[in-house]
């Protein structure tokens, strides 16, 4: 569209909008209002609007059910409910690279909607699928096995590449990443080493070994023979509480709303829907073999050798050095499931072989959820920058920089917690780059493990989402459960980034024990924190029954990520059962104590970190650059204010310099209201003139413009000379009084007077209070709050305002408004002296008689306009016109027709004649007529003021309004 | 009667400067003596008091847990001392009580000189337009940062003198020691006073509009409310960046440790974006305004 379409469209709209306009009529100042008002509605409405709308889609969707042939054979059919992004722009000329996006465990492909929308935003096929034995898909839950779930994935690879719009690296080899949190996250690292097409994978708070994720075991082994220790590891604290939760939402009976998701965006509603819950009741959709190993170790609580083998088979530990795809490890601090320690072991195993690694935690997790924003945003960064390099080759490969987050407090605004991002240039793993040592000190203590494991402590409630965390601020150990030992405060802050270590001994009248080995973060009130609830399960063996025979044990502390402050201590706690694992089962006493004699070492890992600097910091320099820009828009709209007011007309217009005013074509419209239409008057010195008009003859408008309060729409005002405009310094040569007194109500009349006086900023002894009080006469009355005057003291004590300082001009408008006749008279008195030193009293009034008695000078107007103006006398003085109440009117006229120099007459009804006398006195046409037979009863001279006057006020005035 | 004056260039009386019409102090002195001045002061003194002797008479079985999350317990922590005494009042202060007062501050100034009719004369003596906003916006701004300074003043005089002098317990974070405490609850005074900034350039503008005091008062004190409900309203999104009162509560981010400018930041951004507009409108309007009343 050419401009001269869209000009003429603008002219026409112009044209609509004038006309409508002016057809409602809308005088011109409301006009701007409104329009000021529609467009700052419209803006609003158009942000509100382009707020709520949703953004066009950049891709589109492809739902299939994918039949995939995998199983050890690679001859079991299985349906896979699928749903394929596709960005808008892939084509076979535009090929893209593609994502495999999995979802956690209870989570369907509607789980991990919100990120696929996000990186097929980001340019890539993202496929998000139903994992067998979930949702729509048909199937049974391996669990990641090779040979099923790897399979599918390798399968939708193979369909993937079968996509003209997808870039291939090789026959039936497209690019593809591979991600997803959880169950997500293993099946990423196994499909990475079990198919190598897998160009990139960014697995998320996922295992490395199954077994010793769900047996946990913390101490570590030192009997020197490798099997041994291997089946140490192996024998952990059956973790019951998540793998029931992991059990349930299998089998359909799960609880609802599990996350098993992952970092980013799942759920995990209706996992299994019931009617697909078919054959064995205790198994749901999972697979014979998983089953029946659960059901096993659930009871026993310990993990034999074919469970182990089948959780070894399903976990990434033994083929770590498989994978070739560079991987980014994403791991939540706020996890009891999968914590820390497990994506350390990956990103050990994976760098191994070269492979290029980078470990990411963040304040989330299985227990902490998504973590704060600022953690979200810098894993959708680290995330789309890996992707962007390796399966795009887009920007320089990512550094392998480590980093992680702490939460630094909570958001007072959206509320939840906000956490400080952190890097550092090398992984320093979990036992830190540097450690911290902290003494403990204490005797051992006897502690108790109740029956059945109950009652015990809480430490964390899984899949209770961020609350967990919460939950674990207020972990409460048994008394009599547990043992503890302090340090002393801290000299200084430590941060605590890894997995703190320290060694304990033990005894057991069994030789066995298990132990919930816990660090707590003690404040100086004494209350303490155990850090996003994690503890340290550990399972002795060949304990001897006393103390002092027990060799210390090392026992690796959850990884965690907390800032000790100075001041506080550290607190090292030996509990018995804890509600989350399977402990023993039988009563027992066991005797714990620190690792050496009275005290040991508490190991620390700390690494030297710099903050992440974020977008934030870019808001301080817009604040200072917003307090700068008003500070330099402050000086320049005060520069232009008095430039301006340096520009203004100061020239003087000679031929008045000493006249007091000279109203000039004075017209005042308000829109299509014209108030004043054009007044000319003169003001000189020592004359009072009398603005003489009907209500709304436009007497208070001139004065308003007179003040400087409003602005003339034609003519000016001269004022010595000094053409007048609003706040322009010749007004402080003139006093006034418009539209009845103001005052301050709370002051006192002469509280206000000085008020008034102070805001003019002239010299005290300028003002004359003493003159100014006198004419006021309100005696005591002055001591008196305004609020109790009544209108005429209110009235008296403006005008003693105006005339404070004596100025050369007094302009009164109504003076003697509410005054009584004693009063006025007082009030006349002043204003005639007032004019006699050379000053000049302007007084506007609607009481011809009032004009009359004050005034030297008159100005009458009426409808905007000056009617008469002149010398009080002259206006005032007698017309020759004068009326005559006679008995007989024809008599009278025939009388007057005989007498020479009447000029002429009028009958005025039907007694009384107007006559213009002309050169003829009265006395001799009264005695004419007297002679002639008429009864003369009354004779009224009349005079030009009033003719004209009456004439006036004659008029209705009504509906003019008060002008 | 003395005779006149020697003229001057600019036709002015004698001695007549604007630059001395209308001075801070004269201003300061004529809102001093009226008596919602006098009043309003003298409430910030008084609430101090008055919860004083609430928490004295109260059970200790409140609940003070009112949506607000981590933050509730500045209520459960207000007797600890004389710095959480003080923040506790400031605290409940914020959201209302203050707002009011600004609004009054600002709202009245002009609006009632107009009512008045006491602002022509002002006008005519003349006090330049734009000085008498100015000094008006000034002494408006010194007492509602009067009224702040005396609740937080009188709360902390009181609240150490009865609770003692003990180190800021937030409930959120570690308590923060006596001397930086004071610090802290200066900085979350001095932001609340940032925040109040969007009323005062409200009710200031609406002040200049209108000739009714309540109107403006109550239109300035209503629009805050209307955008704090906005504010609650989690469906409008990013949206809510823009209300005025989105961050008027991320004072609470100074009670954590370390302590969160990032929403201050922007809460300062906000309000003195707002307070720049309204003021800005308010001194266009006044220098073009007819005054009529």
């Amino acid at each position: 569209m050419g401009t001269g379409v869209r000009g003429r469209t603008v002219a026409v709209m112009r044209a609509l909008v004038a006309r409508w306009w002016a057809r409602t009529g809308v005088d011109r100042w409301s006009r701007g209002r409104w329009i000021g008002f529609g467009v700052a509605a419209l803006l609003l409405a158009a942000a509100v609007v382009w707020a709520v709308l949703p953004t066009p889609a950049a891709y589109r969707t492809v739902d299939e059910r994918v039949s995939v042939r995998s199983g050890p054979a690679g001859d079991e059919s299985v349906t896979l409910d699928t749903r394929l992004y596709l960005p808008k722009d892939a084509s076979a000329q535009h090929k893209v690279p593609a994502l495999l996006l999995a979802h956690g465990f209870g989570g369907t492909k509607e789980s991990v909607t919100a990120d696929a929308q996000d990186l097929a935003g980001l340019g890539y096929a993202v496929l998000t699928w139903t994992a067998r034995g979930f949702g729509a898909s048909s199937g049974q839950i391996h669990l990641d096995a090779p040979d099923y779930e790897v399979r599918d994935a390798s399968r939708l690879l193979d369909h993937l590449a079968k996509r003209p719009d997808i870039v291939l690296d090789g026959a039936g080899d497209p690019r593809a990443g591979v991600l997803g949190g959880s169950y997500g996250g293993a099946l990423s690292l196994l499909l990475a080493a079990y198919d190598h097409r897998v160009d990139a994978i960014v697995p998320m708070i996922t295992w490395n070994d199954l077994g010793r994720s769900l047996f946990a075991q913390s101490a570590v082994p030192a009997t020197g023979d490798a099997a041994a220790d291997d089946a140490i590891r192996y024998d952990g604290v059956f973790k019951q509480a998540w793998a029931g939760v992991f059990f349930g939402s299998g089998t359909g009976g799960g609880r609802g709303g599990i996350s098993l998701g992952g970092a980013q965006g799942t759920d995990g509603a209706a996992a299994v829907p019931a009617d697909r819950v078919t054959g064995n009741p205790q198994c749901g959709r999972w697979a014979e073999d998983v089953c029946q190993t659960y059901l096993r170790i659930a009871t026993t609580g310990r993990l034999d050798a074919p469970s182990r083998e089948l959780l070894a088979s399903r976990s990434p530990a033994g083929v770590l050095d498989r994978i070739k795809a560079p991987t980014l490890l994403v791991q939540g601090a706020a996890d009891s499931l999968f914590p820390l320690a497990e994506a350390d072991a990956n990103a050990r195993g994976i760098a191994a072989k070269g492979t290029p690694v980078r470990v990411a935690w963040f304040t989330g997790g299985h227990d902490g959820g998504e973590g704060p924003q600022s953690d979200q945003d810098r894993l959708k960064y680290l995330t789309a920058q890996w992707f962007d390099h390796y399966l795009k080759g887009n920007g320089a490969a990512p550094a392998d920089t480590f980093t992680f987050s702490r939460i630094t407090g909570l958001d007072a605004v959206d509320r939840g917690t906000m956490a400080t991002g952190y890097q550092v240039t090398d992984y320093p793993g979990v036992d830190g780059a540097g450690t911290t040592r902290v003494r403990l000190t204490g005797p051992p203590r006897t502690v108790a493990n109740p029956p059945n494991g109950t009652p015990a402590a809480l430490s964390s409630l899984p899949s209770a989402g961020a609350l967990a965390s919460f939950v674990s601020g207020a972990v409460t150990d048994l008394p009599g459960q547990h043992a503890r030992w302090e340090s002393a405060p801290l000299d200084e802050d430590t941060t605590i980034v890894g997995a703190p270590t320290v060694n304990i001994r033990a005894a057991s009248p069994t030789g066995e024990a298990v132990l919930f080995v816990k660090l707590y973060d003690v404040d100086p009130k004494g209350s303490a924190t155990l850090s996003n609830g994690l503890i340290a399960p550990v399972r002795l063996t060949g304990l001897p029954t006393s103390i002092d025979q027990a060799q210390p044990v090392r026992v690796v502390l959850p990884a965690i990520v907390r800032e000790i402050e100075a001041g506080h201590r550290l607190r090292l706690t030996v509990a018995t059962a804890d509600q989350s694992y399977l402990g023993p089962v039988a009563p027992m006493v066991y005797t714990v104590g620190l690792g050496t004699g009275d005290g040991t070492d508490l190991t620390l890992p700390t690494v030297r970190a710099t903050p992440i600097a974020t977008a934030d910091v870019l808001w301080l320099y817009l604040l200072i650059g917003l307090v700068a820009l008003l500070a330099v828009g402050l000086t320049v709209a005060i520069g232009v204010a008095r430039r301006r007011t340096r520009r203004l007309d100061r020239s003087v217009v000679a031929e008045h310099a000493d006249t007091p005013l000279r109203v000039r074509g004075l017209r005042k419209t308000y829109g299509d209201f014209v108030a004043v239409d054009h007044i000319d008057f003169t003001v000189e010195r020592g004359q009072v003139v009398g603005l003489l008009g009907p209500n709304g003859a436009g007497k208070t408008t001139s004065l308003r413009v007179l003040m400087g309060l409003t602005q003339a729409t034609r003519g000016d005002v001269l004022i010595f000379g000094h053409r007048l405009a609003p706040g322009a310094p010749v007004l402080s040569r003139i006093g006034a009084l418009v539209e009845g007194p103001g005052f301050l109500p709370h002051l006192t009349g002469e509280q206000n007077l000085h008020a008034y006086w102070r805001a003019t900023g002239r010299p005290w002894e300028l003002a004359r209070f003493t003159e100014a009080l006198e004419i006021a006469g309100l005696g005591d009355a002055i001591n008196r709050k305004v609020k109790t005057y009544s209108h005429g003291m209110k009235q008296r004590l403006a005008v003693a305002q105006a005339m404070l300082g004596l100025p050369e001009l007094l302009v009164l408008d109504e003076p003697t408004d509410g005054l009584d006749p004693p009063q006025i008279a007082e009030m006349r008195r002043v204003l005639q002296r007032y004019a006699q030193d050379g000053r000049a009293v302007l007084v506007s009034s609607h009481l011809l008689a009032e004009v009359e008695q004050t005034c030297t000078h008159a100005v009458v107007v009426n409808k905007g306009k000056v009617v008469a103006s002149g010398r009080v006398e002259e206006i005032v003085g007698d017309s020759p016109t004068t009326l005559l109440d006679v008995t007989d009117v024809d008599l009278a006229s025939r009388t007057l027709d005989r007498l020479d120099g009447v000029a002429g007459y009028a009958v005025d009804g039907e007694r009384t004649l107007v006559v213009d006398l002309g050169g003829v006195s009265r006395t001799e046409a009264v005695s004419a007529l007297v002679k002639a037979g008429v009864g003369v009863d009354r004779v009224t001279p009349r005079r030009r003021l009033e003719d004209a006057f009456l004439a006036l006020v004659g008029e209705s005035t009504a509906g003019s309004g008060d002008r | 009667m003395s005779t006149v004056e020697t003229a001057r260039a600019d036709g002015a009386a004698a001695e007549y400067r604007p630059s001395r019409t209308l001075t801070y102090a004269t201003e300061f002195q004529r809102q001093w003596r009226r008596r919602r001045t006098q009043l309003a002061l003298g409430f910030m003194m008084l609430l101090p008091v008055v919860l004083l002797i609430a928490f004295e008479l109260g059970s200790g079985d409140d609940d003070g847990r009112n949506g607000r999350g981590q933050f509730s317990q500045l209520v459960d922590v207000a007797v600890a001392g004389g710095l959480n005494f003080a923040l506790f009042t400031v605290f409940v202060s914020a959201s209302f009580l203050l707002v009011v007062v600004v609004a009054l501050f600002h709202g009245d100034t002009v609006a009632s000189e107009a009512s008045w009719g006491s602002l022509r004369y002002l006008l005519a003596v003349p006090v330049p337009r734009a000085r008498l906003l100015g000094i008006k916006l000034a002494v408006a701004l010194s007492y509602s940062a009067l009224a702040i300074v005396l609740l937080t003043g009188t709360a902390l005089a009181l609240g150490t003198l009865r609770y003692g002098w003990h180190p800021l317990q937030s409930g959120i974070a570690a308590e923060v020691p006596a001397g930086e405490g004071v610090l802290r609850l200066l900085s979350i005074a001095g932001y609340l006073g940032l925040t109040l900034l969007v009323v005062a350039g409200l009710a200031f503008l609406l002040s200049v509009l209108t000739d009714a005091p309540l109107g403006a008062v109550g239109g300035a004190v209503l629009l805050y409310i209307v955008s704090s409900i906005l504010d609650q309203i989690t469906a409008l999104g990013t949206l809510r960046n823009l209300l005025p009162t989105h961050f008027s509560q991320a004072y609470l981010g100074l009670l954590t440790t370390p302590m969160q400018f990032d929403d201050v930041i922007k809460g300062a951004i906000s309000a003195i974006s707002y307070a720049a507009i309204f003021w800005g409108l308010a001194f266009w309007r006044f220098s073009r305004k007819d005054v009529v009343s």
